[in-house]
This record gives structure tokens, C-alpha cells and sequence, in this order.
């Protein structure tokens, strides 16, 4: 079918949400709950993900609260302790690691790369249902009274001291991580033998890049985190003496056998990230990404070099000196995929025609907020420096900065990109540029005060703390009030947007790529009318799609 | 499924899944997820040898002492099981290609009885271990002559956290055997579509090769004490 | 200081400006880097705002020479501070020969100190001013770390091995000490305070003063010397090596083990000789000790590993490499006499005093100080623990 001539879109009569799409293909909730289509199961992922963000940020507007004052009158010691583990856990494992790849990979591998589904649909559905599996073994940690052991579960406190819900939560966890191996294997298989014809791996959207590099971390490391849980619920469960000083075993091994994983586990985070950044900035700026093989070989050096760099956050734990200054080495080499991919973005800028539609204020947010987030892991790598900064809250500003800063603002900003193809609906543009300021603003304000009282020396996971700390923790709640309202916005005008909002039509944006060129908004349940033929490279903007065509193929 | 999922080229075939545009692809994809799940596999039992070697390097003595008490010969012959029923795994696939229905289904059965008495023999030696209050964390003791028994119960955590977590990839795969016999011997598996049979062995291959890195690290290793 | 307000903390050890200074660098070099991005950022929205709903820009692919420039200068700019860094980490965790010997156990959730007179604090460290200071930590139940902001040092105190930490305090005032590895309930209530004092002042408190402290009259190597005697240990440790083998002149030396290995005799090797002697026999020997697990404490350990040093060790050859800035010849080796209760004024002396010593040997400063110059505890896990 070649392309529907329609009148260009300053005249055009009222699009329409084609009548035969993914989301009215059956209404029942077995055909949601059995669904095999990755875009169903995307949404299903996305409602998921939505709840336990509520439920992080619950935990987390606790601690601020807790921390307005030095004296511990909010709450108990104990459930404080509770409160930053369960912000953790839940924020790490069923937020951070399945929101871009679980949502935004599944909805957009196949239609990026010319599929019909993913390599394996049945996996990919029970990859949905073993997340919640965790899910629910999390919720049932909550309700038996949480944990308090810290996301990172160091032993041999978790092993032998604390009374709390440990095997409950390791397990929630685990089963979390079985879901994101399936995920990544999933992507991995589809993206090397599914891709259309003629779609070779140098004229991918970067945003597969990254979700290949991103799926082959989650498929080689997360097995680790999954048998480093296993031994330390068969030490708490059964008394297997692995890490017990007492039978001569080593504490520090565990941290090894931990951040070998939970180091990749960042890069599973951020580099998702990254890739939205891409696709959005190259749509901002109707520019192909500057240097793009660069940005593409940049994410997988990242994951590579990323399994090399764990010890850093063995500094201080007794480590030898030398390891120290090796991972140390590697560390900083580490930094610079990342700097290239911010120069490149940068650079894609340059001389472009740049949207000042809300798309830029979530590119903008990312960069300002990454950017600072990824600066201030060079003073972390510093071996003679980390020695004071480690866990202090300079660490935990540093994380927060390229988590939140940078993985949920990208998050946020590729629902917003891509809210119109998922449900054909156009969220209000005031809105969105409102709830990315208000993020923007929200966090510098939570965060950066942070960095300072870091360096002071306030220690991480401090439920009191010296009076002459106070400052900066009021400035840091208060920050966080107008964060929240940043993220509370979304879920409202989204569900707004859901009945009221204006029709999209398939290419609002007016972006390149299968995802926009190819196909309705929603898009049918087998993606394409038929299989596209690809024949240009990626962010080809010097041929402009229209707002409101569907193409068979690209030329 | 409904209307829209059926577009451009319709699939004639019913071997292959509707995401696939043809039998080669659906192979190489299916072929593909099994070797990167192996690659996984790999990972989740090398944190396991990584904390072995980090305490073997510790406590060489103790290990050594650990491993010799192990029954050399029912390890040996657990070894010699799972050889044999890998073998008798890749003559099921042989016979999957070549469309033997009956070779198929007898070797098939034949792998999962040659799995059930390597459990056997698991079984039989766990319980000797109980016996002998060898099992860390439920009243550990150590009498022998060599080793010291703080060290020689973090050998044992390994021994059963090893073979345990092997034991359990063998029950998951027994538990996989079933239904594919059952499927086999409604007739399911022939020359044009085997692939189940063929991932399953590649999955049933790699449990053996666990074990045979497992084997020489618990058992053999006794080889060098010295006692007396 | 505690109390203050400061948007800085406080410079109050030798080592303070080195970790500013290159915290100032970083920063400086960051800013300059993330103000020039964000420049460019704001400038090429700015000037590059889309003008047509039709507009497409020119399509610019790359530019290598570019992407070279910018890959290797920002690598040249983390190698510098790779290097400085590392330098200032050796620094950090090179404790200088001359350091007095404090203990330090934590258990959840307070600091137990022992001062090499013998005197003991909770939660609380009197250091004099303008002395090195060496600490050897370790705890008693889970994973701690013992963090002085104010002198920039912080270490991890594991159980079941020791680690540890040096400062030279430059500057008098009251300091925050934190736990800053999370070790439960009261992980925020476990804090302290570290009190620098000029020499005089150490001196008089030494002696009397303290409502935290107490006099033990003995220091940590009487201490060690009595628990030597009363858990019966010098019945088999003879100076004859018949039953056991001789301490004297032991430590930091390499003892043949049973199996034909060789392990260090240091602090570790000590403490898991004690508590599970049946691990590392040495050649020639039954392994007839018996286990004290539950008989003695993590503070009696360290006075028996204390008492032991000053026996005598390894002269110079195997144990502690020279320093490089030089190694004076020692003054605050406190004796090993179980006779006197004057002894706390000892460590306090100007650099030049002689001790008297007991013992085979004279303790010297690479015998005392023979922990090698890392961080972690001297154990057989070092090099594995990677």
C-alpha cells in the first residue's frame, strides 16, 4: 500500500484513531492478561512500573521527611532503616531496571527494527508475570514489616543480625532479576534475527544499540546478583557458613560477588537512557546523531568496560591498595563513552532546527542533570579522594544525579516522545513542558545540597544527624516537594490525555524511524501492514516525513 | 488470534510462530536464545566456582580434607550416568531428525531414567552426609585427622550449595523431559520440526558439563591429602 | 569542629589540604567542562530555534578529528586525576613508622579505644597534637567504618580481620567521628568524637582526666602479657619450642605450616591462631591448641597480638618495607614491662627517648609498625581478596 495522500497538516481535517489497533484488539482482561503482542505487555509493564514508582517515592518522601530534623521524632530508628531499603529495592529493582527496556524496549524493538513481535512472545508475557511474581513477594516483604538491611544486603549483618523480612525480600529480588535476564534475552535474539530486510546493524536507531548493550549486561551479569542472593539466603536460612567470620569465612567476598553485578546494573539503567536521548534529540533537531557510530560503539564499550570497574565501591572495605588503583584506572576509563556520547548529543545541536516543543525540555533537563551527574563520579573515582566521599551523601547526590537525573528525566521524556504512537493521543503541551521544569528544578534543589553536605561528612543512611547539618536536609525537602508535584503531574494529564487528548495522528513529531513512518498511531497488532523494506540510513532528515502518513517502506 | 495479526505473507507453515517470517529464522532465533540462556547459566554457577576458588586459595588443607571423605566411586559413577545420558539425549535428537518416532521416545526415556538415578545416587550420598553430621548449619562435626573443622564446614557449604544447585538444574530438567516425551509419542517431534528436542539437548549437554567441572573440584581434589 | 556551621569541613590533619586540593581540581576542571557544555547547549537552542514548520537543517554526519580531540583530552584530564589520586591513596593508607599504636574494636553501635598507654575511651578519641597516629580496627559483629571527617580518612572494620588507618592531627578541636557503613539499628547513633589537644594537655588527661575514659594502669602490652600468663598460654609457648612454637622474635616473620605451605606471622595470622589454632599448624607440631572462641575478646586479641610484637620480630627483612620518608629511629615503643603502671606516660615522650625494653629483641619500628604499608589488615586473604 503506498502512502494515503492527505492535505498537509495545517488544513487537515480531524485525524481519527484508526479504528483497528492494538488496544481495542479485544477488551477482555484475558486477552490483556494472555496477550502475546509485546505492546500489550509493554502497557502491562508500564502500569506495574507506575505502582511501584508510588511506592518508592512513598518511601522516599518518608526519609525526607524523617531528615527535615537532626533528631529521629518522625520515626522509629528501625523503620527509618526500613524506609531507605524498601526506597532501594523496590526504586533499583522494580523501577529503575525494567521502566525503558521492560516498557519503552518492548513496545519499540520490533517496530524499530521491522518485526511483527519479539523473537519469543510467550517468554516475553512470562517475563511480565515473573516481575510481578516479585512484585508481590516485595509487597508481602512490606507487609510482614519491610527490611532493613539496606538495598545492598552487605553481610554479615543480613546473614546473621538483622530481624528482619531478609530471605522475604532476597527473594523478591531474585525473581525481579530472573524477569530482566528474560527481558534481555528476548532483545538480544530479536534484534540479531528479526531485523526487516534491509535494515543492517549500522542503519539501527540508537536506541537498539543501547537496548543491545543493555540486554547483553542484564543477560551476563544479573545471573550473579541471582547466586550471590541464593548464598545468602541459604547462610540466613540455613546456616551455610559461606561469609561467617566465625568459620573463617570472608565478609568482603560477598561485596565482590554483589557489586559485580549491581555495577553492570547501573549501565543496565542509564544506558536505556542514553538511547531515548538519541532518538529524541535527533527528532528535536531533525539532525542524524553526530558522530553515530560513535554514540553506537560508545554503548557497548560502557557495557564492556562497565564489568571491569566494581571495586570502586570497594575502596575502603579492606581491598588491597592495588586492586583499588586498578578498578580506579578503569573507572575513569569507563567515563569517557559517556562524555563522547554528551559531545555527540551536543554536537547534533549544532546547526540544527531544534523543536521547542516539550520533547526539548526532557533533552535538556537529561543533559543539564547527567551532566553533573556524570562529572561528579570523576571525584568518586578518585581512589585518595573516594576515601573521605565514600558513603557519605556526596555518593548518594552522585547516584540520584544520573538515576533520576538522567534515567527517570529520559523515562519521562520517552513516555512523552512516544506517548502519541502508544495511544494515538496527544498529551497537552503545557503540561509537559510544566511537569519537566518543575523535575528540573525539583531535583537540582533535592540533590544538590546534597554534594555539600557530603564533603561535610554526613554519612549515608543516617536516621539523626548533627545539628549543623540541617541546612542543606530542609533545603533538600523542601526540593523534593516540587519534585514530587513534577512527577505527580504526568500521571494525571496522561490519564487526561487518555479520553480528552487531541488525536495524534501517526507522526506528530514528524521523527524518523519504522516506528513513526511505518505505521498508525496506535499501531495494529501485527505492527505493519507489511513487512517494511528498508533502503536509507537512520535519521535520514533531509527527507522529512509528513505528520500524518503511513509509508510501506522507506526511500 | 485475531483478524490484524494476520498480514503480509501468510504462514502456510504451522511449524513456524506467527513473529517468524520463515523455519530459518524461527531456528536461528530459537537456537540463538538457548546458547545466550546457557551463556546466563554460565554466569550463575561461576559466582559459585568464584567463591570456591577464593577459598580453596584460603584454606587448601581444609578443602583437600573435605574432598577426600567424599565417595570417589559414587561420584565416579554419577559421572559416568550423565556422560551416558547426554549421550543418550544427542541419539534422541539423531532420531528427531530422522523422523524415529520409537528410537526418539525410548531415548528420551532412557535420559530421564539415567537422570533419576543420578538423583538416586545424590540422594544416597546426601543422607550419608546427614548421617555423618556433615551438613553445615545442622550440627557440622569434623573427627577426621585432617583439616580443621571450622574450615572444612565452608567446603561442605560449597559441596551442597554446588550440587544442590546442580541437582536442582537436573529435577528442572527431568520436570522439561516429561512433556516431551508425551509430545514425542503423540508425534509431535520429525525431521521438519525438532527444535524443542534440539534446544532441550543443548540445555540437558550443559547440566552435564557442570557436573564434570564440579566433579574433579569436590571429589579429586582428596587425591592429595595426606593423613597420618 | 562539632557544633559549627561550616559550609567546609574543618582541616584539622595533615593530610586534610592534600584531599581539598584535589577535590578543588576536580571541581574546578568539572565546572569548566559542564559551564562549556551547558554553553553550548543553551547557545545552539538558542540560535538554531526551528523557524519553519518545513525546516530541515543541514545534515552533518560527523567529524572524526573532532571526536578524536574530544575523546583524548578529557582521557589526558582523568589520568591526571587517576594519577594524583593514586598517589594521595598511597599516602592515605602508608602509615609512617613512628605512628603510636591506638586499638580500635567497633560493635554495634559504639567505639571501644584502647590508647597505647593502656587507657581506654568509648565513643571517644583524645589524640595530642602534631603526632602520628596509627589505628588497627576491627570489629566485633558486623561490618562498621570508622570515618573522621574533619582529617579525611575513613576505613571499613570487618569482622574477623583487621584494617587500618593512619592521621597526623594539625590542629586542635573537637571532631565528629561517624560509623559510616550501615550496621543497624543504631548505626546513626553510633558516633564519637575525636579530641585533638596539644602535647601537655594529652599528657595531663593521660593521667587523670577523661568521665569516658579509664585507666587501665596498663598498657595494651602488660595487658597482653598478663592474659599471656592467666589463659595459661605460657605453659606450651616456651622459649624451648618443645610443646609449641616460640613467640619470641615471631612476629612478621614467614613460619613453615603443615602441608608445606608458608604463611606471615601478623596480626591476622595471630588472631586466627587463637581462635581456630587448628588451621594454620605449623610444621614440626600436633595440632594440640585448643580453640579460645568465646574466652577471650577482640580487645584481649589485640593486647595478646601486642604482647607478642614486642617479643621481638622479623628484623627488617620480610616484614615492613622501609618507608620512604624515612624511618626515625623509634621512641614510642611502650615496653612490654609488666612491672610498671607508670608506663602510660611512655607513648607521650618527645621523639628522642630511649624505653626500656624486655624481651629478646629490641623492638624496632619495622618490627612494632610491621603491618606492611596498606590499608587492610597484613592477612593471607590479601592478595586474594583482590
Amino acid at each position: 500500500m503506498s502512502a494515503v495522500a492527505v492535505p498537509k497538516h495545517e488544513e487537515a481535517p480531524a485525524l481519527e484513531i484508526p479504528s483497528q489497533n492494538y488496544l481495542n484488539d479485544g477488551y477482555s482482561i484475558r486477552s490483556w492478561l494472555l496477550t502475546l503482542d509485546h505492546k500489550r505487555i509493554a502497557i502491562l509493564y508500564m502500569v506495574a512500573v507506575a505502582i511501584f514508582f508510588l511506592m518508592g517515592a512513598a518511601f522516599a518522601l518518608m526519609i525526607r521527611l524523617e531528615l527535615l530534623t537532626p533528631a529521629g521524632d518522625f520515626m522509629e530508628a528501625e523503620t527509618y532503616n526500613k524506609m531507605f531499603t524498601m526506597h532501594g529495592v523496590v526504586m533499583i529493582f522494580f523501577v529503575l531496571i525494567p521502566s525503558i527496556p521492560a516498557i519503552l524496549g518492548n513496545f519499540l524493538i520490533p517496530l524499530m527494527i521491522g518485526a511483527r513481535d519479539v523473537a519469543f512472545p510467550r517468554l516475553n508475557l512470562m517475563s511480565w508475570y515473573v516481575f510481578m511474581l516479585g512484585g508481590m513477594l516485595l509487597l508481602t516483604t512490606a507487609i510482614f514489616g519491610g527490611v532493613d538491611t539496606g538495598w545492598t544486603f552487605y553481610v554479615p549483618f543480613s546473614s546473621m543480625f538483622s530481624n528482619s523480612n531478609v530471605i522475604l525480600a532476597t527473594m523478591a529480588a531474585f525473581t525481579a532479576g530472573f524477569s530482566s535476564i528474560l527481558t534481555g534475552l528476548n532483545f538480544i535474539v530479536t534484534v540479531h534475527t528479526m531485523r526487516a530486510p534491509g535494515m543492517t546493524w549500522f542503519r539501527l536507531p540508537l536506541f537498539i544499540w543501547a537496548l543491545y548493550a543493555t540486554s547483553l549486561i542484564q543477560v551476563l551479569a544479573t545471573p550473579v546478583i541471582a547466586i550471590t542472593l541464593v548464598l545468602l539466603m541459604l547462610e540466613r536460612g540455613l546456616g551455610l557458613g559461606i561469609f561467617n567470620p566465625a568459620l573463617g569465612g570472608d565478609p568482603v567476598l560477598f561485596q565482590h560477588l554483589f557489586w559485580f553485578y549491581s555495577h553492570p546494573a547501573v549501565y543496565i539503567m542509564i544506558l536505556p537512557g542514553m538511547g531515548v536521548l538519541s532518538e529524541m534529540i535527533a527528532c528535536v533537531a531533525r539532525r542524524r546523531v553526530f558522530g553515530y557510530s560513535f554514540v553506537a560503539f560508545s554503548s557497548l564499550g560502557i557495557a564492556i568496560i562497565g564489568f571491569f570497574v566494581w571495586g570502586h565501591h570497594l575502596f575502603v572495605s579492606t581491598q588491597s591498595v592495588y586492586a583499588g588503583l586498578a578498578f580506579s584506572l578503569i573507572t575513569f576509563l569507563v567515563a569517557i563513552p559517556s562524555a563522547i556520547k554528551t559531545f555527540n548529543w551536543t554536537a547534533t545541536l549544532y546547526k540544527g532546527s531544534i523543536s521547542y516543543e516539550s520533547p526539548l525540555y526532557f533533552v535538556v533537563g537529561f543533559l543539564g542533570l547527567f551532566v553533573i551527574g556524570g562529572v561528579t563520579g570523576l571525584f568518586l573515582s578518585t581512589a585518595g579522594l573516594d576515601v573521605h566521599l565514600h558513603d557519605t551523601y556526596f555518593v548518594v547526590a552522585h547516584f540520584h544525579y544520573i538515576m533520576v537525573g538522567g534515567e527517570i528525566m529520559a523515562f519521562l521524556g520517552g513516555l512523552h516522545f512516544w506517548w502519541p504512537k502508544m495511544t494515538g493521543r496527544l498529551y497537552p503541551e503545557f503540561w509537559g513542558k510544566l511537569s519537566a521544569s518543575l523535575v528540573f528544578v525539583g531535583f537540582n534543589l533535592t540533590f544538590f545540597p546534597q554534594f555539600l553536605v557530603g564533603y561535610l561528612g554526613m554519612p549515608r543512611r543516617y536516621h539523626t544527624y548533627p545539628p549543623e547539618f540541617q541546612l542543606f536536609n530542609v533545603m533538600s525537602t523542601a526540593g523534593a516537594s516540587i519534585l514530587g508535584v513534577g512527577y505527580i503531574l504526568p500521571f494525571i494529564y496522561f490519564l487526561w490525555s487518555l479520553k480528552y487528548g487531541k488525536v495524534a495522528g501517526p507522526n506528530p513529531w514528524r521523527a524518523k524511524g519504522l516506528e513513526w513512518e511505518n505505521t498508525t498511531s496506535p499501531p495494529p497488532t501485527g505492527n505493519f501492514e507489511h513487512t517494511p523494506i528498508v533502503t536509507e540510513e537512520a535519521y535520514e532528515y533531509s527527507h522529512l516525513p509528513e505528520a500524518n502518513v503511513v509509508r510501506a517502506s522507506t526511500h | 488470534m485475531s483478524e490484524q495479526a494476520h498480514i503480509s505473507a501468510a504462514h502456510h507453515d504451522p511449524f513456524v510462530a506467527h513473529q517468524f517470517d520463515d523455519r530459518a529464522q524461527q531456528t536461528e532465533a530459537v537456537s540463538l536464545g538457548m546458547w545466550a540462556f546457557l551463556v546466563q547459566e554460565i554466569l550463575f554457577f561461576g559466582g559459585l566456582f568464584t567463591g570456591y576458588t577464593v577459598y580453596r586459595s584460603y584454606y587448601p588443607d581444609s578443602f583437600i580434607a573435605g574432598s577426600y571423605i567424599l565417595d570417589i566411586k559414587l561420584g565416579g559413577f554419577n559421572t559416568a550416568v550423565l556422560i551416558l545420558s547426554s549421550f543418550t539425549m544427542a541419539m534422541a535428537v539423531y532420531s528427531a531428525q530422522n523422523s524415529k518416532k520409537g528410537s526418539l521416545i525410548g531415548y528420551l526415556i532412557a535420559t530421564l531414567f539415567l537422570g533419576f538415578v543420578f538423583l538416586g545416587v545424590k540422594v544416597i550420598e546426601y543422607s550419608e552426609k546427614f548421617h555423618h553430621h556433615h551438613i553445615p548449619g545442622f550440627g557440622f562435626q569434623w573427627h577426621e585427622p585432617i583439616g580443621n573443622a571450622k574450615n572444612v564446614e565452608i567446603f561442605y557449604s560449597f559441596y551442597f550449595a554446588m550440587t544442590g544447585m546442580h541437582a536442582l538444574h537436573m529435577i528442572i530438567g527431568a520436570a522439561i523431559l516429561i512433556p516431551l516425551i508425551i509430545l514425542a509419542w503423540r508425534g509431535r517431534f520429525h525431521k521438519d520440526y525438532y527444535a524443542p528436542i534440539e534446544v532441550f539437548g543443548l540445555y540437558w549437554h550443559f547440566v552435564d558439563i557442570v557436573w564434570i567441572f564440579l566433579f574433579p573440584l569436590l571429589y579429586l581434589i582428596g587425591r592429595h591429602a595426606h593423613v597420618g | 569542629m562539632i557544633g559549627k556551621f561550616a559550609f567546609w569541613p574543618d582541616l584539622a590533619s595533615t593530610v586534610a589540604w592534600k584531599v581539598d586540593a584535589i577535590y578543588i581540581f576536580i571541581l574546578l576542571v568539572t565546572i569548566l567542562v559542564s559551564l562549556g557544555v551547558y554553553a553550548a547547549i543553551v547557545a545552539f537552542v538558542v540560535k538554531y530555534k526551528r523557524r519553519s514548520e518545513d525546516e530541515i537543517p543541514e545534515q552533518i554526519e560527523g567529524n572524526l578529528p573532532l571526536e578524536i580531540l574530544w575523546s583524548v583530552i578529557p582521557l589526558g584530564l582523568v589520568l591526571v586525576m587517576f594519577g594524583w589520586g593514586a598517589v594521595l591513596f598511597f599516602e592515605l593508607t602508608t602509615p609512617p613508622a613512628e605512628a603510636l599504636n591506638f586499638y580500635v574494636v567497633g560493635k554495634q553501635w559504639m567505639w571501644k579505644v584502647q590508647h597505647p598507654s593502656g587507657k581506654r575511651e568509648i565513643n571517644e578519641l583524645h589524640v595530642p597534637l602534631g603526632q602520628p597516629v596509627k589505628l588497627t580496627l576491627t570489629s566485633e559483629d558486623v561490618i562498621h567504618s570508622f570515618f573522621i571527617p574533619a582529617f579525611r580518612t575513613k576505613i571499613d572494620v570487618v569482622p574477623g580481620r583487621y584494617s587500618v588507618k593512619w592521621f597526623e592531627p594539625s590542629k586542635v578541636g573537637e571532631y565528629h567521628i561517624f560509623c559510616t557503613q550501615y550496621c543497624g539499628n543504631q548505626h546513626a547513633q553510633m558516633i564519637g568524637r575525636v579530641v585533638v589537644m596539644e602535647l601537655p594537655q594529652y599528657e595531663q588527661w593521660l593521667k587523670n582526666g577523661g568521665a569516658s575514659s579509664v585507666n587501665t594502669g596498663e598498657t595494651p602490652e602488660v595487658a597482653g602479657a598478663r592474659l599471656f600468663q592467666e589463659q595459661r598460654c605460657v605453659t606450651c609457648h616456651q622459649t624451648n619450642g618443645i610443646m609449641a612454637p616460640v613467640l619470641q622474635g615471631v612476629f612478621g616473620k614467614e613460619v613453615k605450616l603443615q602441608g608445606g605451605q608458608t604463611a606471615v606471622a601478623d596480626e591476622a595470622y595471630i588472631r586466627e591462631s587463637i581462635l581456630n589454632p587448628t588451621a594454620k599448624v605449623v610444621a614440626g607440631y600436633q595440632p594440640n591448641m585448643p580453640t579460645f572462641q568465646g574466652q577471650v575478646t577482640e580487645d584481649a586479641i589485640l593486647q595478646l597480638i601486642a604482647y607478642i610484637k614486642s617479643l621481638g620480630g622479623a628484623a627488617g627483612e620480610k616484614t615492613a618495607a622501609v618507608k620512604p620518608d624515612g624511618v626515625q629511629p623509634t621512641e614510642q615503643q611502650p615496653a612490654a614491662s609488666p612491672a610498671t603502671e607508670e608506663a602510660p606516660s611512655a607513648t607521650a615522650k618527645p621523639a628522642d627517648e630511649e624505653q626500656p625494653n624486655v624481651g629478646t629483641e629490641t623492638p624496632t619500628p619495622e618490627n612494632s609498625q610491621s603491618a606492611p604499608a596498606t590499608e587492610e589488615t597484613p592477612s593471607p586473604h590479601e592478595e586474594q581478596t583482590m
